[in-house]
């Protein structure tokens, strides 16, 4: 076996007596921990940790990232999720000592450089998104949407009026924003999408009352569609009572060319590891500033930064705040990339970004229009969604195309989604590929629609190429294997059933 | 503006293949109301003037490598080995979305497994999840397990758990018809046990202690478990990861639930984060985790592969009747761990354990000699402890920074009773000569 595909566990590859980490001899308090403390508090049972040397440990890790699709190897046109490409410079600031090393609870003095990145930064969202103050506690967009719900809880309980019991999200929304509803206890109803994929307002209408806390909306929706109804949308919601609560997975297409909060949103949520640039990291860490105008801006958790005539300070919660949302300030070390991106951008690179996300997108749409079934009709904005609702004669689902995607050396868009589509591709190209790139993607689609009709298994069987094909998630649902534990146990299970 | 690849002859190109004389009619749909804000913003840097801002930036900043810095409370300066740095910034990871197409992200799932693979061997708990946002949010989201599982209405919270993760708890449960209770503790710091038999009756889900807890101090929990198990509650325990290499696991407590804060396991303070919220469980609850899971399985061609797993838990499958609303976690976080653990290995975790307990225990009998400060040396500690000063703290504070040391967590601001008090840690960072320098400052005081 090649050293470079030994795929075998960390635990697997382990030898009793290896060692990696050394540490300094010296021991101060003279006394052995073992000896002193009451056995009733030590721990009995072993650690079964591997044992390996460091140069096993980091062969280990670096072979197992080869086995990943990634932006910075990969072309990932991943709908919803703006794979763009992650600035180097960004990564470079964010590893600087003088920011890693800081302690959450140093005094102020000691941390002005810190702090003026967190207020600087907050003022660059606030004029991206026309919103007038923001908390930068939530971690990621579903954390922004709690608490964003949170907020309109505490808004409406300080106004009193009738029990606002219903969030209405639309049937094309991202399941966070019915979860995120539903957490705190709102009875979520579904608005429909009329025959264009955007907000049917007829529907609307119908599901509005005294009894609406919140409209939580993608716009672009996640059909990749402007909701050009959105000022009379927020009318209607604002003329009962309810709150418009903005879900910012997909701005990126707006900056500098529309806000938010012009279009009447009270309360947004800004995923940093999307629109600003910042690494998804294999699923996280993100980070999902929240946005609100000034009626809500008593409800937020504290601290938030000022800028006082001494420096910046953190400013005490208000009473009416919601409460701290996380431990300590937020992943700070993504809004340090997401600065130095908003640097980098500047004014002028605002509207350049979403230009050519936007064209690009277009671009894509149009060429594969003739090939696919695309399930909008115009123009859309930085994404769009093919319905391979045809290819089903032939046994052919979305799915596999994206797996059949993967051999061609491309990330799968994402599938199955939005669920109104009927076997639904999103395909979000970004701003930062090169024509080339999409070219050769569209080259690809259109190599697998010919295979869809002439070869139909090569797809359905797809990938061909990567070390595994299609897991089998049914039986790792069945029967859950979720550690090494598990692994071992398993293993004298069988053993015993053999024996 | 640098990132965008398309030359002004391609747009045009490409504006003419979609069939559209200006970008504008691209955005037919926005209402010209809303378009083009006027923005204000300072324009766009070049990369060598964003390094220099940052630089000068970080030069505002007194960091702890430039200070001698005894802070503590949830967020703690330890080592990190130069390899665990190297393979979290392994791009191929970094620069990964959510494995969802588990064939394009096996390097992801497998490091995903082994963590959840080292958590339950740490923890001495059945099943890991692929992490959560943080300590705080990881213990809330515990909460919120307790209150579904059991059906009961009533949490019982130890006032010497964290103060932002009781706050984020409150956070959480507001304006739900679910109610929290606090446990205060004695004199020494720890539980109050005679509060917490009395206060366990049939309402209470379960019960929430930190071991070492906010004091520092271990929690003797002998009994805790049975007691709270034969009420029909939940033990829920939130630990110093890296203590586990000595004291109790929340496995051999009796725990029903671990969850709290992995950033000790290999990463940097980083002014409060990205951390690790770590959510270890039973068996028994396997189908109430929230987020992301790991599962090993074989491929069509009958090979081993792993992907994400139960996902009929989770947001994109069940929206409004998920077990939780998380999408996004800290999964770069997790392989940081995932990496620091591996390369600790089996006896590192327990000598890194002994190091913190030994820099500790000596700071500590140093103080204890002082005239001006007051310790409890009977106490057992992990790697902090309290120490009272007979003066202002805030003098204390003032003279010691002038120093260029960071003597530790002030408790008033927390605790309105303990005055003059403030929170020390000393971990393996921390030589002889760094204690004794703190020491002969704190005895100038």
């Amino acid at each position: 076996m090649l050293i470079s595909q030994d795929d075998r566990l960390s635990f697997e590859k382990s030898k009793p007596g290896r060692r990696a980490i050394s540490f300094p001899k010296e021991r101060l308090s003279g006394a052995d921990p073992l000896k002193n403390l009451p056995q009733g508090l030590l721990r009995q049972t072993s650690i079964g940790f591997p044992e390996m040397s460091e140069s096993d440990i980091v062969r280990h890790f670096i072979n197992l990232s080869r086995k990943n699709f990634s932006v910075d190897t990969h072309f990932y046109p991943l709908g919803s999720c703006t794979m763009k490409y992650n600035p180097k410079v960004n990564e470079w600031a964010a590893r600087q000592e003088k920011f890693t090393a800081l302690h959450p609870l140093q005094i102020e003095a000691t941390v002005q450089g810190m702090l003026q990145i967190l207020w600087e930064l907050e003022e660059g969202l606030k004029e991206i998104s026309g919103m007038d103050r923001f908390t930068m506690q939530p971690a990621a967009g579903a954390h922004g949407e709690l608490t964003g719900m949170m907020l309109v809880r505490a808004y409406h309980a300080s106004r009193g009026g009738p029990t606002r019991t219903k969030v209405l999200v639309p049937d094309s929304s991202h399941g966070t924003n019915p979860a995120s509803a539903a957490l705190l206890g709102y009875h979520v109803v579904e608005i429909k999408s009329n025959s264009h994929g955007c907000v049917d307002l007829e529907d609307l209408k119908q599901h509005l009352d005294e009894h609406v806390a919140c409209l939580m909306l993608t716009n672009p929706n996640t059909l990749g569609l402007f909701e050009k109804n959105i000022l009379e949308i927020t009318k209607l919601v604002h003329q009962r009572g309810g709150l418009l609560y903005y879900d910012g997975a997909n701005l990126n297409p707006l900056l500098g060319i529309a806000r938010p909060g012009d279009m009447g949103f009270d309360i947004i949520h800004i995923n940093l590891h999307k629109t600003f640039s910042t690494p998804h990291g294999g699923g996280g860490p993100g980070s999902g500033p929240v946005g609100v105008k000034k009626h809500l801006i008593p409800f937020l958790p504290g601290p938030l930064v000022e800028r006082t005539k001494k420096g910046y300070a953190w400013a005490p919660p208000s009473p009416q705040s919601i409460g701290r949302v996380k431990l300590f300030h937020g992943n700070v070390g993504v809004m340090i990339r997401a600065f130095a991106y908003l640097k980098t951008l500047g004014k002028e690179g605002l509207r350049k970004v979403s230009e050519a996300a936007i064209l690009n997108a277009n671009y894509m749409k149009e060429m594969l229009k003739d090939t696919f079934t695309v399930a909008t009709k115009g123009p859309c904005m930085h994404e769009f969604v093919l319905s391979l609702k045809s290819c089903a004669a032939q046994g052919v689902h979305a799915g596999d195309v994206g797996k059949r995607l993967l051999d061609f050396g491309f990330h799968a868009p994402t599938v199955h989604f939005p669920m109104v589509v009927p076997e639904a591709l999103m395909i979000e190209p970004t701003e930062t590929e090169a024509r080339e790139t999409l070219d050769l993607f569209i080259e690809a689609m259109k190599k697998i629609a010919h295979e869809i009709t002439t070869d139909p298994e090569t797809v359905r069987n797809a990938p061909h190429t990567l070390p595994v094909r299609r897991p089998n998630d049914v039986l790792a649902a069945r029967k859950p294997i979720l550690s090494y534990r598990d692994q071992v146990r398993e293993k004298v299970l069988l053993a015993e059933a053999s024996a | 503006m640098p990132y965008l690849s398309l030359t002004e002859d391609e747009k045009t190109a490409m504006l003419g293949a979609v069939g559209v004389r200006s970008f504008d009619e691209l955005i037919k749909d926005i209402p010209v109301s809303l378009r083009d804000p006027k923005i204000v913003l300072p324009p766009s840097l070049s990369e060598l003037e964003v390094q220099d801002l940052i630089s000068k930036l970080g030069r505002k900043n007194t960091s702890t490598k430039d200070a001698l810095s005894f802070l503590g409370a949830g967020s703690y300066e330890h080592f990190i080995p130069a390899a665990a740095l190297e393979i979290v910034g392994r791009q191929e990871f970094l620069t990964a979305y959510t494995p969802y197409q588990p064939e394009a992200s096996q390097g992801t799932l497998q490091a995903i497994y082994e963590y959840q693979s080292l958590m339950t061997e740490l923890t001495g708990l059945d099943v890991s999840n692929a992490s959560h946002y943080d300590g705080a949010t990881s213990l809330a989201e515990a909460a919120l397990v307790a209150l579904k599982h059991t059906d009961r209405p009533k949490l019982l919270v130890a006032r010497s758990l964290h103060p932002h993760y009781r706050e984020t708890i409150r956070t959480y449960l507001a304006g739900t018809p679910y109610k929290i209770e606090e446990l205060g503790f004695d004199g020494k710091g720890n539980f109050n046990r005679e509060e917490f038999d009395a206060k366990l009756d049939a309402t209470v889900a379960g019960v929430i202690f930190q071991t070492p807890n906010f004091f520092g101090l271990l929690e003797n929990l002998d009994g805790v478990s049975e007691k709270i198990h034969t009420n029909g509650s939940l033990l829920i325990l939130t630990a110093d990861p890296l203590s586990l290499g000595l004291f109790k696991s929340p496995g051999e407590w009796g725990a029903d639930i671990a969850a709290g804060e992995g950033q000790p396991l290999g990463l940097s303070m980083e002014f409060g984060g990205p951390y690790l919220g770590y959510f270890v469980t039973s068996q028994a609850l396997m189908r109430r985790i929230p987020g992301r899971l790991a599962g090993l399985t074989q491929d069509a061609d009958g090979k081993r592969a792993f992907c994400l797993t139960l996902q009929a838990r989770e947001q994109h499958i069940r929206r409004e009747r998920a077990s939780s609303n998380i999408c996004s976690n800290q999964a770069l976080c997790a392989l940081a761990a995932c990496a620091y653990m591996t390369l600790l290995g089996k006896k590192g975790i327990r000598e890194i354990a002994e190091i913190n307990w030994d820099r500790a225990n000596y700071l500590r009998s140093q103080i204890s000699k002082l005239k001006n400060f007051e310790v409890d040396s009977e106490t057992i500690i992990f790697n902090e402890f309290r120490v009272k000063s007979k003066k202002p703290f805030a003098k204390i504070d003032e003279k010691l920074m002038s120093l260029g040391i960071f003597p530790g967590v002030v408790l008033e601001p927390f605790y309105p009773e303990l005055k003059d008090q403030f929170l020390v840690c000393a971990t393996e960072t921390k030589s002889k000569e760094d204690l004794d320098r703190f020491v002969e400052a704190l005895a100038q005081c």
